[in-house]
């Protein structure tokens, strides 16, 4: 069994005690919640870690607040399970929350944890013994990139399940800092960059994840993975809509795990607002939405395969969404 | 035949579930010792590399590290046949794949180990891998990995056999198809990791292994620890999964044995998930390529298959399994002139050896699409065609095996009725294949050379009642059941009140393991015959009175004679023909299994559902029902992996495996296996144990060319490779064919030229052997 490197854990009691902690710890410090991405990973030596602050014992980080009229403010640490199962939550998240892993990782992994989990290359999620064989890369103590090499960046994907949905919702979440809270849109938390890719203060915790009211929304969460459960995305797509009869009011499509962050297909978005739904109009906009996606080689399966999956899951999402 | 069982034939539980349930049952990484050492192996991170020093001096000075081992200190060759005796425990010359072990240490905890690993200095001289078929054919551009070997290139094994009239054959044809396949690696993925305890007390050695063969593991650490084997234990653990990964002896094993003897204090090493990747003995990628002649009524008149074996770093069961990969295509279907061409390579990859099946997955792969495709090119009904090839129940085949009981035509019978193969509708997208097998109940000859018993049971009774004795190891399989239900059977009792000691070299008699689907028919044997033995005794103590209570039996039994012990063996008889090599593929009695398997291939993605598969196996007899059909569902769920994703796949020129964790190697969950129907056949074979044939291996076979030939029901296009994934099937819906090319030039010897068997000829022991000796052959 591989073990985790010796670790100072610290339990704060509150979310701002949680960020300074953080914050006074500097880089060798993380935030923990559920854990399920962090711990393997830390067992395989992903990060240079030797402080954790872990976040579950914050009570009030596990509520579900609100109704479907005014919103839900979810709490970081509700776990993925809990989400899944919530019966007034949107449908699309809730889908989503359920797609992530297995049945034990969501029970242990929480909703915020998935927001912010890490980015994943077959080149990176490896053993430090494997690394080394390997060559280190970018992400971890090289200055290569091992699946671009040419690159100057690191190209690993995001695998969030509940990202994209989230963004799709325009939903927000809220930070805590070391003196005061702000919020932000999700589509705002994330950078295109494979090592660099939450656009938050590493010490900042994420607090809860705010749903704006889902009246009339259609939503869907299209996963495409190789077997029926544990599997990351291997191209995904969210979708919310606001429907009369077939005509589209808003739409917006955003892809997961076709790069280094959620996309958010605007072309499609565009194409589909005033259009009639209709398989002539998904189709187009299924095209126009895969057509930014860039799968490269470093998760399961051909990446050529991949990138012609994208529009096939756009597509499913999008009349999974209109029949909802 | 009998009819009055009471205790055979029952679906009981298996003795070792509850203790499995509960978490009772003690693994080799349950064990805890006081004192006892955790053990690291360092292994090489180059495929290929000379070791120009060893420098382990740091290590030894880190706190709580109590033994560090380099290659110097366990110099001796070991291997589990004794043809290929080309491993060591840790290389000091040299280092073959990416995982060989280098170095050891033991430390009072992991972490010391792992520091400790860490700062011992290995120089390498970094040597071009060979990492693949056509490469390893080629002269190495810098040098070979075994250097001291008499055949060219990176070639281990090379065979070449021709039985019957050849010429005759072809001559004989009205059409002749080739065909081209290539099987891909896999790995057999046990739950349970493999782990090793080793305790040295005065002078004795006890191990605790997860091994599916503690007496190849005393036998490996006798040769290389040079101890007699007296003073060595050996000690099968609860054990976690096999499927043939855990039968050679591994370096681990011996490791912990030695630290325990230079530090004094018990030690322990369980490999981590990646290095069980490493460790390896899986399915070997084979390239295969079949010439079959048919006459104008679709009869077979001639065989000819060549097949490349990518054997990894090392021999391991590579020169048997270069055998399995040619031997068994003439007990299913009767091919009156059959030649065969094996070659095995070495590449600087984990060794291959024999997984669930070994060596024959690949060609039965090969020969059902074959045969379908001669099929369609004649204009023949594929299963009409193939019915009509079936061998039949005791007759002798043209390489001289002898096929006795034979359920193929039932089981055949069985699935196509289920599922309605043979009146399937149309849809788009939907399709169903069908494929048949044979698989040997145990080896006819013993991986070393000797004339001693495969297998011994030895019973105890006294007042207390019955303990069974057997070496064989229940890795999960139910082979304790089987020895349960049988003493239960003869001695008129429940299987319940059967002790049973196993797999432990002190108190138990030898059985060669749980490989080669071996254990229900010998041991089996062996416990009837000591059972029925055991019985004779009884009836005699009991004077002939009926319904004396069993335990007031053993007491009579014991005040008249004390404690009362029996024993029985089985050793299978000679059946395999008058030439070089014959031992590879006899068995006393041969499994038969058919299936159909229904897809949904969907032509946008190229995404295969397996929907259902209908599986019927001739078992013989099933001593627990129960436990066949679990076998049987395993089977077809390890079989649909390896169908569809499993793939041990390797980085270029690194020679590093791609995905060595359960993540990304991929293999089926529970919601990726479809609903499985299993027919059990009974034939009840002449020599099994009231009738019983293997369960283990035989039913993994025809599921995967059976999902190959669905694919290619459903969407008109041949894959002829493993596995099937999306994007081969959207490759070969455009280019109608996914597979390779050619086969690639191979050094073939001349071949060995057999004189065929009467077709009816079924002798087998003294009297075959004299037949022999008469016609010196």
């Amino acid at each position: 069994m591989l073990r985790l490197p010796r670790l100072r854990f610290l339990e704060p009691d509150s979310a701002r005690s949680a960020a300074r902690m953080a914050a006074d710890g500097g880089p060798t410090t993380m935030l923990v919640a559920g854990g399920t991405d962090i711990y393997p990973n830390l067992k395989r030596r992903q990060f240079g870690t030797d402080t954790l602050v872990g976040l579950t014992q914050l009570r009030e980080l596990h509520e579900v607040r609100g109704d479907a009229s005014s919103g839900f403010e979810i709490g970081a640490c509700v776990t993925l399970s809990a989400a899944s199962r919530h019966p007034e939550l949107d449908a699309g998240y809730a889908e989503a929350a359920g797609l992530v892993s297995s049945p034990p990782l969501r029970n242990a992994g929480t909703i915020g944890g998935n927001l912010c989990v890490d980015t994943r290359c077959n080149y990176y999620n490896q053993t430090q013994e494997w690394r080394q064989a390997a060559g280190y890369c970018l992400k971890k103590d090289g200055d290569i990139c091992l699946v671009a090499p040419s690159s100057p960046r690191c190209w690993a994907v995001t695998s969030s399940d509940t990202a994209p949905m989230a963004i799709a919702l325009g939903a927000t979440v809220v930070l805590a800092g070391t003196d005061a809270e702000r919020e932000l849109p999700v589509s705002a938390l994330y950078r295109d960059d494979g090592i660099d890719y939450l656009a938050k203060q590493p010490w900042e915790v994420v607090t809860a994840l705010r749903l704006p009211p889902v009246d009339g929304v259609r939503t869907a969460y299209v996963k495409l993975r190789r077997r029926g459960s544990i599997d990351f995305p291997i191209a995904s797509c969210a979708v919310a809509m606001r429907l009369d009869g077939d005509l589209v009011e808003s739409a917006r499509v955003v892809l997961g795990a076709v790069a280094s962050h959620p996309v958010e297909a605007q072309a499609a978005d565009e194409l589909l607002t005033g259009a009639r739904l209709n398989d002539e109009v998904v189709v187009a906009a299924a095209e126009a939405a895969a057509k930014p996606a860039r799968p490269l080689d470093n998760a399961d399966l051909d990446y050529f395969w991949r990138k012609k999956m994208v529009r096939v899951v756009v597509e499913e999402a999008l009349r999974k969404a209109a029949a909802r | 035949m009998r009819d009055d069982l009471k205790v055979v034939g029952q679906p009981l539980p298996k003795p070792d579930a509850a203790a499995k349930v509960i978490g009772a049952a003690v693994y080799a990484d349950d064990i805890v010792i006081p004192r006892m050492l955790h053990c690291r192996l360092l292994r090489s991170p180059h495929p290929h590399a000379r070791i120009l020093s060893v420098d382990a001096s740091a290590a030894r000075r880190i706190p709580g590290v109590k033994g560090v081992l380099t290659g110097q200190d366990l110099p001796i060759r070991f291997g589990i046949l004794p043809v290929s005796q080309d491993e060591r425990a840790l290389e000091s010359e040299k280092v073959r794949y990416v995982g060989d072990p280098v170095a050891a240490v033991a430390a009072v905890d992991v972490e010391p180990a792992a520091a400790a690993l860490a700062a011992i200095k290995v120089e390498y001289e970094v040597l071009d891998p060979v990492l693949s078929i056509e490469d390893a054919l080629r002269d190495p551009r810098d040098e070979r990995i075994h250097a001291s070997r008499s055949l060219p290139a990176n070639v281990h094994r090379l065979q070449s056999y021709e039985f019957g009239d050849l010429v005759a054959g072809w001559a004989r044809a009205a059409h002749t198809r080739e065909d081209v396949f290539f099987f891909q690696g896999n790995t057999h993925l046990p739950m349970e990791q493999h782990s090793a305890v080793a305790q040295w007390v005065d002078g004795r050695l006890t191990v605790w292994s997860s091994t599916q063969v503690v007496h190849y593991v005393h036998r490996a650490l006798a040769k290389v620890l040079e101890l007699p084997m007296s003073q060595i234990r050996v000690i099968g653990a609860a054990h976690g999964g096999g499927f043939g990964g855990k039968t050679d002896p591994f370096a681990h094993e011996i490791v912990v044995a030695k630290l325990a003897m230079v530090t004094g204090r018990p030690v322990k090493c369980t490999l981590t998930r990646e290095e069980v990747f490493y460790a390896h003995r899986g399915r070997h990628p084979v390239l295969m390529w079949v010439k079959t002649g048919v006459d104008e009524k679709g009869r077979i008149t001639a065989m000819h298959f060549r097949s490349a074996l990518d054997g990894g770093a090392y021999g391991s069961y590579g020169a048997a399994s270069v055998f399995y990969t040619g031997t068994l295509q003439t007990v299913t279907y009767d091919i009156p002139a059959y030649k065969f061409e094996g070659c095995r390579v070495f590449t600087n990859k984990p060794p291959c050896g024999p997984k669930r099946g070994h060596g024959t997955p690949q060609p039965r792969f090969a020969l059902e699409l074959h045969l379908e495709k001669l099929a369609e090119q004649v204009g023949m009904e594929p299963v009409e065609f193939k019915r009509r090839n079936f061998v039949k129940p005791f007759t002798r085949a043209v390489n001289w095996l002898r096929v006795t009981s034979c359920g193929l035509e039932e089981c055949s019978e069985k699935v196509l009725a289920a599922s309605g193969y043979m009146t399937r509708g149309r849809r788009p997208g939907h399709g169903q294949g069908f494929a048949i097998s044979a698989y040997m109940s145990g080896a006819g000859t013993a991986i070393y050379w000797n004339d001693m018993p495969h297998s011994e049971v030895q019973l105890k009774v006294d007042r207390t009642g019955v303990t069974a004795f057997c070496g064989a190891m229940d890795i999960g399989q139910g082979s304790d059941a089987v020895i349960a239900q049988i003493v239960a059977e003869e001695l008129g009792i429940s299987a319940f009140d059967v002790r049973l000691v196993t797999a432990d070299t002190d108190s138990t008699p030898i059985d060669l393991g749980s490989y080669s689907s071996r254990v229900t028919f010998m041991a089996g044997n062996a416990a009837l015959e000591a059972a029925r033995k055991m019985r004779a005794l009884l009836d005699q103590a009991v004077e002939g009175r009926p319904d004396v209570p069993f335990l007031e039996a053993c007491e009579l039994a014991e005040t008249r004679w004390g404690a009362l012990s029996t024993a029985g063996s089985y050793t299978p008889p000679r059946i395999g023909g008058p030439f070089k090599g014959s031992g590879v593929g006899p068995s006393p009695a041969y499994s038969y299994s058919a299936a159909v398997v229904d897809v949904d291939a969907d032509p946008r993605t190229g995404i295969v559902r397996v929907n259902k598969v209908w599986i019927a196996h001739d078992i013989g007899r099933a001593i627990n029902p129960l436990l066949v059909i679990g076998q049987v569902e395993g089977s077809v769920y390890m079989a649909l992996g390896e169908a569809l994703m499993e793939e041990q796949t390797f980085r270029k020129q690194l020679g590093l495996h791609k995905w060595p964790s359960m993540l990304e190697y991929k293999s089926p969950t529970f919601l990726d296996t479809p609903e499985i129907e299993t027919f059990l056949v009974e034939t009840v074979d002449p020599e099994g144990p009231y009738g019983a044939k293997e369960a283990g291996q035989g039913p993994l076979l025809p599921v995967i060319p059976a999902l190959n030939l669905a694919v290619h029901d459903a969407l008109g296009v041949w894959i002829d490779e493993t596995p099937v994934t999306p994007e081969k099937v959207l490759k070969a819906l455009k280019d109608g064919r996914v597979g390779p090319k050619a086969f690639p030039v191979v050094p073939w010897p001349d071949p060995i030229l057999v004189e065929p068997p009467a077709r009816d000829d079924l002798r087998v022991g003294a009297e075959l052997e004299a037949a022999f000796a008469g016609s010196d052959a």
